[in-house]
């Protein structure tokens, strides 16, 4: 007889209602959605949703493939060959990471635009007059989008896929170079395969950040699904409407996401060797060598370099007419916040994880699942979604607490920093927990039946076993939920506690006034704050790699 | 251990220690105007009256804030007359019942039931290339819509607030079918794709993508305060349409007290010093924007607007005086035809 749900194990009851607390805002956009009195949806397929759609799939698209090409390509050349400049390119790869989608944008569109300084330079070394007389790129497109998006969101797949590169087993590929296959065998046929999981983690989070985004798109006049839940919402005041369409958005990326699980179901992979031989790497040569290096430069270059260089310009340009006197504060409450939802986010991913890898019960994999769905949400929709309950919370506490005391609570949860923590961890839990799952993915059921065999308990083991081995996985789920709170903007506008501010709605706080410039020391301190965990993150990784490098 | 009693003090000192639970006077405002633009003001009247004001600075969600927070937030202000009509549509304001406040600002700048009132205007213009066109060849807004008008217009998204007011003015005006086939005629005249802020039209006629553009004289005169922009904005000219007519369309910046506020008589104060002479001052000199008190004067660059223009003397011009809740109560309207016509693609 199948041992009940809730006489399985503290595991399976734990894992379930952790993820139905993060799950709480998907319940408070059901019940929005259903309190909604019109409906849009005839209206909204008849005018503008076919193109919402059309773009958001091009959208999808050319992130997807983007993401995938600089990433995938940038972490197998560094994880498996050997050209000069490859040790500092290892961790400067990561760092277009800092860059918010929504700063690059603005950097560029300032840089590239008519009356930017690169085509003012040109039309006076060419004698142009206006733009009729010569052809330039329109960065705010459809593909300037793709080319900014794809840019900041590479590191994903490059951070995700270096890891699992790193962590497979040397023995499998020198098998298979030992069988004469070539390098770019070996490549498409052992180690994609067996970093596959990773992969798809990488390219879905990017495609789920790109479905989520605002800022950038409306600054590239791309309007996108999420567009449409902003007019819906902000235009025309219709939140259940928002809500409708949010949630229709959450079942096509859970529809993408099965159709992705069902194609990998047969296949599990472990690394089968026990002995985690180092990786030799292929020394490449001349014109070899120089296109790696240039190919892993464009991202860093175009992805970093350049706009953090224009920043730099901008900032010593504007600073003295800026609120300087905000400046640590905002640093500050961004550091604490990022901390605090790294901490947490690590710690709940991996525990959520870990009890679906324990449970056999579907109902605790579908409440996990849901959760990371969190990723794909806009901001403002994750916002409303959390405010909801915990406003309701609060009001109850406060009821209580007048009629009991005859004093008033205030709102404890919902005005607090506390709501902005839970938002940031709906939002970006995904990230965590597909670092985790990714991780845990490799190692063996074998290695946990042992422990459990040897008398340890599913804690010790998790202890003994997992946590020893995914240090890697963490650090690097620590580092993306790290960043991308840093980044976050407008769940954390619309959820601020009152005086309180971070680098990144000081720098919307500009922007918005449409003083780039101004904004331009807080977005300069998002990307250089997001810098620390990244060098600290590839310290690490390094670290827990194989030390004995082999030149082959 | 801990015991049930120690746990109970525990929480209840907590509780205590909540800033809420300060005693000195105070008041807690929603503000869609940024920091550095709205500081300045709090500063001088926290400096008068001793009320200290706790900001959070928000441009969306405040309808939700305010729904679901009820108490924690005593004033809203706001930058667009939309928050102001929705919030007010919604139930959450309460009359201000001030008299300084109605001797300060005009009734149409007013609800007509007394929920929210301006505390300064912005006018929606016609950006000109002083190289391309000359003013003789304006008019109005409608004008900009009709078929074989050479101008190529710009406009930033068609969502945006201060357009959805515009259009929203043009339905309170003309009915909804005629405001449409106005908006498919402003496409249909378009240079491009709607995009950018309201600088980057300005950039765009500069740019020669367009001659003329629809804009906030607010944006042009923070665009001629700065060395790096003026070149873009000497190169563009500001018209103020409908002059033969109703007048030309006013968006405004505005307060409302909140229905449950806890301090609403300090929200009142904080909105009467806003709407009072210094404040007054400050808007129209620091910001350049249209004060809403009558007897303050432009600033010098608000005076230059409209220079080419017959009959604008001194940047005074003939504002249109439908009271902006008429034009709230489009928006809904207004939205479905920007859908109808797929304005920004």
């Amino acid at each position: 007889m199948k041992p009940s749900f809730l006489s399985f194990g503290s595991w399976n009851l734990f894992t379930f209602l952790l993820a139905l607390l993060f799950a709480l805002p998907f319940l408070s956009l059901l019940l929005t959605a259903a309190s909604g009195a019109e409906n849009i949806w005839g209206h909204l397929l008849q005018t503008v949703m076919p193109g919402y759609l059309k773009n958001t799939l091009w959208l999808m698209l050319g992130v997807g493939s983007g993401t995938l090409l600089l990433g995938v390509s940038a972490g197998w050349l560094i994880s498996m060959s050997e050209f000069p400049g490859r040790k500092i390119l290892e961790w400067a790869l990561l760092l277009p990471l800092a860059f918010p989608g929504y700063i690059i944008a603005m950097v560029y569109v300032e840089l590239l635009e008519y009356s930017g300084p690169l085509q003012t330079q040109l039309r006076q070394w060419f004698g142009w007059l206006n733009y009729q007389d010569y052809w330039f790129p329109q960065i705010t497109s459809l593909g300037g989008a793709v080319l900014m998006l794809s840019l900041v969101l590479y590191p994903y797949v490059y951070l995700l896929t270096r890891t699992a590169f790193l962590q497979q087993s040397a023995t499998l590929l020198e098998a298979s170079r030992m069988l004469g296959k070539s390098a770019g065998y070996s490549f498409l046929q052992i180690a994609l395969p067996l970093a596959r999981p990773a992969i798809v983690v990488g390219v879905s989070l990017a495609m789920m950040e790109t479905l989520a985004d605002f800022g950038t798109m409306q600054l590239f006049a791309v309007q996108t699904f999420t567009t449409g839940i902003y007019h819906t919402w902000f235009g025309s005041y219709n939140a259940p409407g928002a809500a409708q369409l949010s949630l229709s958005l959450l079942m096509f990326i859970s529809v993408f996401i099965m159709l992705e699980r069902y194609s990998r179901k047969k296949q599990r992979f472990h690394a089968q060797s026990s002995v985690q031989t180092a990786h030799p790497r292929y020394r490449l040569a001349g014109i070899k060598a120089f296109f790696a290096l240039i190919f892993c430069l464009f991202p860093v270059i175009f992805g970093f370099a350049l706009p953090a260089a224009l920043l730099i310009q901008w900032a010593i340009e504007s600073w003295r007419g800026v609120m300087l006197e905000r400046f640590f504060s905002d640093a500050g409450n961004s550091l604490l916040l990022a901390a605090i939802t790294a901490f947490l986010g690590v710690s709940l991913g991996l525990l959520m994880a870990f009890g679906s890898r324990l449970s056999k019960h579907r109902r605790v994999h579908w409440a996990v699942r849901l959760v990371s769905l969190g990723y794909a949400l806009p901001g403002p929709v994750v916002a409303l979604g959390v405010l909801l309950p915990f406003a309701w919370f609060d009001r109850t506490i406060n009821n209580w607490a007048e009629a009991t005391f005859g004093f008033s609570s205030g709102y404890l949860l919902s005005g607090t920093i506390f709501i902005l923590v839970f938002a940031y961890l709906v939002r970006f839990l995904a990230l965590a927990y597909g670092s985790a799952e990714s991780g845990l993915g490799r190692i063996t059921t074998a290695m946990e039946d042992a422990s459990r065999s040897l008398g340890k308990n599913s804690w010790q083991t998790l202890k003994r076993i997992h946590l020893p081995l995914l240090s890697s996985s963490m650090l690097t789920a620590g580092l993306l939920v790290f960043v991308d709170v840093m980044k976050e903007l407008p769940a954390t506008l619309m959820l601020q506690p009152f005086n309180f501010s971070t680098l990144a709605t000081r720098a919307y706080g500009y922007a918005t006034e449409e003083l780039l410039k101004e904004a331009s020391l807080w977005c300069l301190t998002i990307v250089l704050v997001g810098l620390f965990p990244v060098i600290l993150l590839n310290r690490q990784l390094r670290k827990s790699a194989p030390q004995n490098y082999q030149d082959i | 251990m801990f015991n049930n009693k120690k746990i109970f003090t525990l929480i209840v000192g907590g509780l205590l220690w909540l800033p809420q639970f300060a005693l000195a006077a105070q008041v807690n405002i929603l503000s869609e105007r940024q920091e550095f633009l709205l500081r300045p003001f709090l500063d001088v009247f926290e400096e008068q009256t001793g009320i200290k004001v706790n900001v959070a600075y928000l441009k969306k969600g405040s309808l939700e804030r305010l729904k679901q927070q009820p108490g924690s937030v005593d004033a809203l202000l706001t930058v667009d007359i939309s928050n102001l009509t929705a919030i007010a549509d919604a139930g959450l304001f309460q009359p201000i019942n001030s008299t300084v406040i109605n001797q300060n600002v005009p009734a149409n700048y007013r609800d007509p039931n007394d929920l929210w009132t301006a505390l300064t205007a912005r006018a929606r213009v016609i950006y000109y290339s002083r190289a391309r066109v000359k003013t003789s060849e304006l008019s109005t807004y409608e004008a900009l819509g009709k078929s074989g008008s050479k101008q190529r217009v710009c406009t930033r998204s068609g969502y945006h607030k201060y357009n959805v007011a515009l259009i929203s003015s043009m339905i309170a005006e003309h009915g909804s079918a005629t405001a449409k086939s106005w908006l498919q005629g402003l496409k249909n005249n378009r240079g491009r794709k709607p995009s950018g802020n309201d600088r980057g039209q300005v950039k765009a006629i500069f740019q020669g993508q367009c001659d003329v553009a629809l804009g906030n004289t607010y944006y042009m005169g923070k665009m001629l305060e700065r060395e790096d922009q003026r070149p873009w904005a000497a190169a563009v000219g500001i018209y103020f349409p409908n002059q033969a007519d109703r007048g030309t369309h006013m968006n405004i910046s505005g307060g409302a007290v909140t229905k449950a506020a806890k301090n609403a008589a300090e929200a009142v104060k904080l909105l009467e010093f806003l709407s009072g002479n210094l404040a007054q001052y400050m808007y129209a000199q620091v910001n350049h924007e249209y004060p809403v008190k009558a007897g303050i004067g432009y600033s010098g660059i608000v005076q230059g607007f409209g220079g080419g223009q017959d009959g604008v003397k001194k940047g005074v011009f003939k504002q249109d005086q439908r009271n902006l809740a008429e034009i709230g109560r489009h928006r809904k309207q207004a939205i479905k035809i920007l859908d109808e016509v797929n304005f920004d693609n």
